[in-house]
């Protein structure tokens, strides 16, 4: 048997469905490979690590572990420059989201995604508070915080399936 | 007097207090009443997009649902907290699909987005509310022609076709804003180009090479100081050039300054009163620039 079809989700049209029925990857298939996006990335001047249509094309072509389980599509800064210009109108930072999505859920969770993961749903917060700060606010004149409403917002989380997504750490970086 | 529910997001209040004292303290001396609303929660910006976009729409439309109750619009001092909850707020007011999706969850914690309020960025406050006019009118301690190399960060302007905040090609406000202080908003090379923050901690090589960019070309400009409006902008210029003179042996010594200190230096309220202290770079240069 393929190895494409032991995975058996590997196929172009697929891997093309897949993205265009995850919430941000609608637009994809309006790319013409201009290459507009990569001449106004950021990252891409800086790094051959990143070029927007590359990723674009890798994934229409349905080339889907590469997409997924690369390291590019994790060096988008989300500038959303790309999406300004785009002449095509591709939501190409969405894009980016859509599959970085599809990623953490076949478990490539970047350390760094799975501690803001953490503790969103253990503080409600992503930066967690300092507790010096939180004992300085009034010297500095300010109010005390309020507290984070971390009970309503984990049914949230618990609704969306965000609490049940495997933050396996270390695997990809 | 006019009110919004502050939000202020999960960086500022942890880690930079000088941005929200002299946030508060302008806004309050500008007759706007901030309000601490219980129970809001991290806006679920772009970290938490990248993990699950549906969740974030949900809850930054928590946070949005907090303001309707209170009866209140929306106030940011983070970008980052603009474009979360001013893309889901204008998603979700315009696409009744995704808004019955969205309450669907909502529901679980007892919450409805009815879109009844705003999401405004206090630029939008200060241009808005206040006036340009009245702005002026309440400088006392003009900032003498002080060179500002103004920075916004991507997300007061884009998306745009969601944010609708300025034009993202040819933004004024900001630039308006920083000259209504008595300061020369000067131009720069890549002006509008990102500082590449959000890849701190993932690709932390890529990120200070962006920003290195940003310093280098506001130097080369004879810029004073930098002004920023988001909290991360802010970390990956100033701590930033402490990176910089490790990584490359290179020093700038560019000072970083949020837009809201500046306000608050040119309404007259006492440096000592600002937690300046919390700048890598200090700011000493332009204190005395500004007499």
């Amino acid at each position: 048997m393929m190895e494409h079809e032991k995975r058996g989700k590997t196929s172009t049209i697929d891997f093309i469905k897949e993205i265009t029925r995850q919430h941000g990857g609608e637009t994809i298939t309006f790319c013409y490979q201009c290459g507009t996006c990569a001449s106004s990335c950021p990252v891409a001047k800086t790094t051959d690590r990143y070029n927007p249509r590359e990723i674009i094309r890798l994934a229409l072509l349905g080339i889907r572990d590469e997409v997924l389980f690369g390291d590019a599509i994790w060096l988008c800064s989300s500038c959303y420059n790309c999406q300004e210009r785009c002449p095509q109108k591709v939501e190409i930072a969405d894009v980016i989201y859509a599959l970085r999505n599809i990623a953490i859920r076949e478990g490539n969770v970047p350390n760094l995604y799975a501690q803001f993961a953490a503790g969103l749903i253990s503080e409600g917060r992503i930066v967690p508070m300092s507790k010096f700060l939180e004992k300085k606010r009034a010297d500095y004149g300010l109010p005390p915080l309020k507290p984070a409403g971390v009970e309503q917002l984990r049914k949230i989380l618990a609704a969306t399936g965000f609490d049940k997504i495997q933050f396996r750490k270390g695997e990809t970086v | 007097m006019i009110s919004y529910a502050l939000f202020l997001g999960c960086t500022i209040p942890a880690r930079q207090p000088h941005y929200e004292i002299s946030a508060r303290k302008a806004l309050t001396k500008l007759g706007i009443e901030l309000v601490d609303l219980e129970s809001m929660t991290c806006c679920a910006p772009p970290p938490i997009q990248s993990i699950d976009l549906e969740t974030s729409l949900a809850v930054a439309a928590y946070n949005i649902c907090l303001a309707e109750e209170a009866d209140l619009n929306i106030v940011t001092l983070c970008t980052g907290c603009f474009e979360s909850l001013a893309m889901a707020n204008t998603l979700l007011k315009e696409n009744q699909q995704l808004k019955a999706k969205v309450n669907k969850i909502l529901a679980e914690a007892g919450k409805e987005f009815r879109g009844s309020k705003e999401v405004r960025h206090y630029l939008q406050v200060l241009t808005n509310d206040i006036g340009l006019e009245k702005l002026k009118d309440s400088i006392t301690r003009p900032l003498n022609n002080l060179k500002v190399a103004s920075f916004s960060g991507c997300h007061l302007l884009r998306p745009s076709s969601l944010l609708r905040f300025d034009d993202p090609e040819r933004p004024r406000i900001f630039d308006t804003l920083i000259e209504a202080l008595g300061a020369r908003s000067i131009w720069y090379k890549n002006k509008l180009r990102c500082c590449g923050g959000l890849l701190r901690g993932y690709a932390d090589d890529v990120a200070l090479a962006i920003a290195r960019d940003k310093i280098v070309n506001t130097t080369n400009a004879g810029a004073d100081c930098i002004a920023t409006l988001c909290p991360f902008c802010f970390l990956t210029l100033d701590l930033g050039q402490m990176l910089m003179k490790s990584t490359y042996k290179e020093e700038y010594n560019m000072p970083v300054i949020h837009y809201a200190e500046l306000l608050s230096l040119s309404l007259g309220i006492d440096p000592k009163e600002l937690a300046l202290n919390f700048h890598k770079v200090k700011i000493d240069k332009v204190l005395e620039k500004i007499g």
